[in-house]
């Protein structure tokens, strides 16, 4: 539109600021990079460590054994992600893993499997969305909110079922259970094909940019006239989504739901995503990828200390050392 | 400079990563003066006046106190050889109340030592707050609820209770009425005659004229020169800032009118303001003046339906609108650049790109998905008229200057194509050449043909930006003036209220 008649010194910078820019920027790039990078090399450490220590481990059963373990945190970690991104937490996602298993497990008794599967998810974004309601039309802290509905939600499950069900239909298992491609499951696919969809929706959409914006300053994307509060709606009602999701998919490898189950899956899903980058209640950063990585890595270690037979206790002694290393080193980028 | 100078900061250096923010600099200042630092935006005002308060730490160089060498480590260091810094950041705990804010660390205490005053703490905070002229407010108010104005009047008043030998201001006037910026004054010259010396930055030239003994002027992280205010202007000054004149900070525009395109008739909102009439012509800058706190800000928000009215109506060609949401406003073509970029204008930890575009998703997606190669050429091309630096469109803004981020908040509403620009403060906090730049911006968008109010509290800006000016006091308009009648004088008057 316009320049400056002001030719600025500026536009003609000596040698020596440009070059000056060009190792700021490449210093910025190394420095940003360098968490990641980290997490990569200690990333593959890990699986070295594991392939020279155990010959189990690169046996085709235990790929498929780590894979499955990782769907359900899979899963939660996603819908976890896109809550965090704007600014927020969700930690009714594990009563909502509860309240799915046992529904699905009992409902497939009196209906079709598709539908007792559809209307849990339907209610899992019922869930979800009342949880955004909440947040965004009240202006309530999401930590608050969704620790309230934890309550409601754990309540209702006992409500519906006080002991375990067993799911009654055959095929429940069977479908979710069969190993498709190689050693993974179907289950651990629709894990796999999730993390690119959420990246495109994140990154490809203009929901998923709102969302990226209400993280960081939500006044301003209200201003730039979008609807702050049906995008915050949107992403408690994805994370209840798929928090359903992976509670029929665990009731699916389980063959029994317990009322208690999902209990603390809360806090794994929240600390992949941190683990991968993303910030508590400030927004910004976070990525579909570092999430990926968070689970992985999490996977990956209880999977190791399971090989070598290590107490599930020192397991979250490692997990929890894990979390605040990550958090520091991300202290120290910022 | 003579050895028996107060203050004396030598061969001062700092870097941050690969930037020279301050080269050499040797400044010197005595006691029973104010004196003024001028630059533009980065050239390394702010971190010369935080080395001396202990908030940042210098690379090299000396500083001396009354001929002798001082450490300035820390804050509480610079506190202790009586430095006292207010910066553009307020470091007020707004869940006090001003009492607590004023006095902190120093409540009056009976009985035990834990046991306060509340009786004698809130005299002494009174005490404090009359002697630096400011009265009529109640200091038991929690700071949360006080205007920006207020704010900043008690963070001035905090520095004041510890008597400081040297008081740094860095941009007091930014959010200051023009009655509290007197009673700031005032204050200057009550601490100047108590022998303090007073460091004053800001952007305003006249300010800086009317209340400085001195004025150091730097550039590029180096000292230009110390100068008297009477021993030159403002043209000469703006030339040591910038490195050579601004032949003309205004353009000049040919000012052809087209058909209304905005009408306002009526409009109110119930404790804000009321029976607010005008008409905005398409290719018209109608300059909107008052002083903070007149309104003016509250009805360009109305118009963009950021806040609701409780009367009148707003018509765009002709036609009635129903704006209920800023997403109504934009549908129709109304934009609104915000006073404060930082807090309702720009997403910080986004990208150019994803701030540029943030308005005009709608435009650049198909079926909810992003056509990222339109929107990378839409905002690349943005980010070259409007000569945004780096032109990088994936860095985050956080890490731009003031005035290149103020750039981006302007791209973000010419992105949505709007037929109507309100524009509140769009100069506010950036140097003088970004300044040059956003008013060419502004004139060739008139050019264009796009109906412009441009909201201001800098009155030379307005007066030599508008096709019209506005005058707006305690929610009503004023005066009208056309751009021949428009003086300094008469607007001032119909903004205070008195007859010139």
């Amino acid at each position: 539109m316009t320049r400056s008649t002001l030719d600025r010194p500026t536009s003609s910078p000596s040698l020596a600021a440009r070059l000056g820019g060009f190792w700021a920027s490449g210093r910025e790039r190394l420095s940003h990079g360098w968490v990641d990078y980290v997490f990569y090399a200690s990333f593959i450490l890990l699986i070295l460590i594991a392939a020279s220590t155990s010959s189990v481990f690169f046996t085709n059963q235990n790929i498929g054994n780590l894979f499955r373990q990782i769907v359900t945190n899979g899963l939660i970690s996603l819908g976890q992600l896109v809550v965090i991104v704007t600014g927020g937490i969700d930690l009714s996602v594990g009563a909502i893993v509860a309240l799915a298993g046992i529904m699905v497990s009992g409902f497939q008794a009196y209906m079709p499997l598709p539908v007792a599967i559809l209307i849990v998810l339907v209610v899992g974004a019922f869930c979800g969305a009342i949880n955004g309601f909440l947040i965004s039309r009240f202006k309530l802290q999401p930590f608050i909110v969704t620790l309230a509905t934890v309550e409601a939600i754990r309540g209702f499950v006992y409500v519906y079922h006080e002991t375990a069900i067993t799911p009654s239909n055959p095929m429940f298992g069977l479908i979710f259970g069969t190993e498709v491609l190689g050693p993974l499951t179907s289950s651990v696919l629709i894990m796999l094909v999730a993390y690119p969809i959420f990246w495109l929706f994140l990154n490809r959409t203009t929901s998923g940019r709102a969302i990226f914006a209400i993280g960081g300053n939500d006044e301003a994307v209200r201003l730039a006239g979008i609807n702050v509060r049906g995008h915050i709606v949107l992403a408690y009602l994805i994370s209840g989504v798929c928090a359903a999701l992976a509670g029929v998919l665990l009731a699916a490898r389980l063959g029994i739901s317990q009322p208690s189950m999902g209990a603390g899956f809360e806090l794994d899903a929240i600390a992949a995503c941190v683990i991968g980058g993303a910030a508590l209640g400030a927004g910004g950063g976070g990525s579909v990828v570092g999430t990926f990585g968070g689970v992985l890595i999490l996977g990956l270690i209880n999977n190791l200390l399971n090989l070598f037979n290590v107490q599930s206790y020192y397991q979250q002694i490692i997990k929890g050392l894990i979390i605040l290393f990550a958090v520091l080193a991300r202290r120290r980028e910022r | 400079m003579g050895a028996n100078e107060f203050l004396e900061m030598r061969q001062i250096n700092k870097s941050y990563e690969s930037t020279h923010a301050l080269r050499e600099v040797d400044f010197s200042a005595s006691a029973g003066e104010v004196h003024a630092l001028a630059g533009e935006n980065g050239a390394g005002k702010s971190t010369l006046v935080k080395i001396l308060s202990g908030a940042v730490q210098r690379d090299s160089g000396e500083i001396l106190l009354d001929g002798s060498p001082v450490d300035v480590g820390s804050p509480l260091r610079a506190h202790r050889l009586g430095i006292r810094a207010v910066y553009q950041e307020f470091s007020l705990v707004r869940h006090l109340t001003i009492t607590e804010n004023i006095l902190m660390g120093q409540m009056p205490t009976r009985g035990p030592r834990w046991w306060i005053d509340w009786r004698r703490a809130n005299a002494r905070a009174e005490e404090v707050l009359e002697e630096i002229g400011f009265t009529g407010l109640d200091v038991r108010k929690r700071v949360s609820q006080l205007s920006v104005s207020h704010q900043q009047m008690v963070e001035i008043a905090k520095a004041v209770t510890h008597k400081p030998r040297i008081l740094i201001l860095d941009e007091p006037s930014a959010v200051l009425s023009e009655e509290e910026l007197l009673r700031l004054f005032a204050l200057l010259q009550k601490l100047k005659a108590g022998g303090a010396l007073v460091l004053y930055i800001s952007h305003r030239l006249d300010e800086v004229f009317e209340v400085a003994d001195r004025i150091t002027v730097l550039k590029d992280g180096q000292l230009v020169g110390t100068v008297r205010p009477q021993e030159t202007d403002q043209g000469r000054l703006i030339k040591m800032m910038v490195g050579r004149t601004l032949s003309e900070i205004y353009p000049r525009r040919n000012g052809k009118r087209g058909e209304t395109v905005l009408e306002v008739r009526g409009l109110a909102r119930t404790g804000d303001f009321e029976d607010i009439s005008f008409a905005l012509a398409r290719g018209e800058i109608l300059g909107c003046f008052g002083l903070i706190g007149s309104g003016r800000t509250q009805v360009a928000r109305c118009i963009f339906g950021a806040e609701s009215s409780t009367a009148g109506e707003v018509r765009l060609g002709g036609r009635a609108l129903r704006t209920r949401s800023p997403r109504d406003a934009l549908r129709e073509g109304i934009a609104l650049l915000t006073e404060d970029r930082k807090r309702d204008g720009l997403v910080l930890t986004c990208s150019i790109r994803d701030n540029v575009s943030l308005a005009s998703l709608g435009q650049i997606s198909r079926l909810l998905i992003l056509d990222r190669r339109r929107q990378g050429q839409r905002v690349s091309k943005l980010v070259a008229d409007l000569d945004i630096r780096p032109p990088l469109i994936d860095r985050l803004v956080h890490q731009l200057s003031g005035g290149n981020q103020q750039k981006v908040v302007l791209a973000k509403w010419l992105m949505t194509q709007a037929k109507v620009l309100l524009l509140d403060e769009p100069t506010r906090g950036v140097d003088v050449a970004t300044k040059v730049e956003v008013y060419q911006i502004i004139s060739q968008l008139a050019e264009q043909g796009i109906g412009i109010l441009l909201i201001s509290s800098e009155l030379p800006e307005i007066l030599g930006m508008s096709d019209r000016v506005l005058v707006m006091r305690d929610g009503h308009i004023a005066g009208e003036f056309p751009r021949a009648e428009a003086s300094e004088q008469s607007v001032l008057a119909a903004a205070a209220g008195v007859n010139p």
